[in-house]
């Protein structure tokens, strides 16, 4: 194998990581970023599901009929996302509130499907597995930031702590409220996906088009 | 033993099968169907107790906080055991034994006819029809006294039907709180309806003016009745504040809980 296991969770890290690089899985990102709590629990279901659902997929793909084989793959992912729901709904109710129905929308996330068709179609499932966990926390750590900065400075507080005392409740901070808001998610994601790329010039992408010189009349 | 060999036959030799023949294709969609909907419906029942319990739960702190006995110390059920349900017939504001307290809920989360009626008029934004009984709750002081009525209330707001409770004093006509349970407005602006400055806004309020007519309201400015029944809007967030104002109204006058409310003003409710 060409991978190590270790080089397979850390590289989707920053390396290889699903959101900067591949700009995967944008949708929940915006909508799960406006607090730490929220989405850290939405990357923790988003890394067993896509662990699991590569693993299984990886091991039932030789079996696997290649004209339903997207089909098979929805199955395998809705169903696990489903129980992270029914889980989340009877141990974490609060968070389930909060999160509501986008722990039900990891079924459309296209890190969970694309691992599933680029990776465990091909390989064994340990590798599977440990490729879905990888991209699953590469995925999270992006989340973890976004919300960060987002509730730091859309609710002046971290992980439901205040830091900031807001206007509203008699402090100083004015919040901003863009901050709280889905949109603001990409000027975030977009702003770090800048400084990855130039930390890493490799991740840049390579123009489609080519500039031309016109000659000026 | 025989029969075994060739069963196992049977998956070896199916096991085998190029993956793209259409037996094996329908064979494969059938089992993992089957497999899967097993697995997902294993686990909505084994874990629907636990589902409704956390449920009961968030709606059960809700009702004591909105009532003001809130203690995190406490266990819930136990706190919960001082509120006292009655099903409540809104035509006539009295209470009814027509339906067990206990099975209630579950029927308003049904929407079942049989406590469902249509409304022409339909400012709260409830879709056309409302509950003609609701599960209210009285809190009685440590003589036996009436001390406090919790009632639900909900209605549309920006984006989503807030769902709440509403605490008033036994007189029928101060406001003890206000808080909802269920919402999905807008984080930072309409979602402030959450925010405990905003709550407290609410105690001390009066419903009706001096002339018995319903004066609150929740607006920018107040109203010429005074402030006694004004609550400030939330500021960012007109139409949330507008549902609220519209759905404490709907609720507070006739169509909802008016009938009652008059008879506890008139101290008939004990």
């Amino acid at each position: 194998m060409a991978q190590t296991y270790r080089s397979q969770l850390i590289d989707p890290l920053v390396d290889n990581n699903p959101i900067t690089l591949q700009v995967l899985g944008i949708c929940s990102a915006l909508a799960v970023t406006s607090s730490m709590q929220v989405a850290f629990v939405m990357s923790l279901a988003v890394t067993l599901v896509t662990g699991f659902s590569s693993m299984f997929i990886s091991m039932l793909r030789n079996q696997i009929p290649s004209s339903i084989r997207i089909i098979v793959q929805m199955v395998v992912i809705a169903s696990l996302v489903i129980l992270v729901d029914q889980v989340l709904k009877a141990y974490a109710y609060e968070i389930s509130k909060t999160l509501s129905v986008f722990v039900g929308l990891i079924i459309t996330n296209c890190i969970v499907m694309g691992r599933a068709e680029a990776f465990a179609m091909k390989n064994p499932p340990i590798a599977s597995f440990i490729d879905g966990v990888g991209n699953g926390l590469g995925y999270g750590l992006l989340l973890m930031v976004v919300s960060v900065i987002r509730e730091l400075f859309g609710s002046g507080s971290l992980w439901g702590v205040t830091i900031l005392e807001t206007v509203n409740n008699g402090g100083w901070y004015v919040p901003n409220g863009l901050l709280l808001l889905p949109p603001s998610a990409f000027f975030v994601i977009g702003l770090i996906i800048w400084a990855v790329r130039t930390w890493k010039p490799e991740q840049v992408e390579e123009r489609e088009y080519k500039i031309q010189t016109v000659e000026g009349h | 033993m025989s029969e075994a060999n060739e069963n196992k036959g049977l998956i070896r030799r199916f096991l085998d099968a190029p993956p793209d023949s259409v037996g094996k294709t329908v064979v494969v969609a059938v089992a993992l169907c089957l497999v899967a909907s097993m697995v997902v419906s294993a686990a909505a029942v084994a874990l629907r107790p636990i589902q409704d319990e956390n449920k009961l739960r968030d709606k059960r702190i809700n009702i004591l906080q909105v009532a003001g006995v809130y203690d995190d110390t406490v266990p819930v059920n136990e706190a919960f055991e001082a509120f006292e349900p009655h099903v409540l017939d809104l035509s006539t504001g009295e209470f009814t034994d027509a339906f067990e307290t206990s099975e209630f809920d579950a029927l308003a989360d049904a929407k079942d006819p049989s406590i469902m009626r249509p409304i022409d008029e339909d400012p709260a934004g409830l879709g056309g029809q409302m509950q003609a009984y609701r599960l209210v709750y009285l809190l009685r002081d440590d003589s036996g006294a009436l001390d406090k009525v919790v009632m639900p209330i909900e209605g549309y707001g920006l984006w989503s039907t807030l769902y709440g409770f509403i605490a008033l004093e036994e007189n029928g006509n101060d406001i003890y709180g206000l808080q909802f349970y269920q919402h999905g407005e807008t984080p930072g602006l309409g979602a402030e309806v959450d925010n405990p400055r905003w709550k407290a806004l609410w105690n001390g309020k009066k419903l009706f003016d001096e002339d018995g007519d319903l004066a609150i309201t929740v607006a920018k400015t107040p109203p010429p009745e005074g402030t006694d029944y004004y609550v400030d809007a939330l500021a960012g967030a007109t139409l949330t504040s507008r549902g609220v104002d519209n759905l404490v109204r709907f609720w507070m006058g006739q169509a909802g809980y008016g009938s009652f409310l008059e008879h506890l003003q008139a101290g008939e409710v004990n």
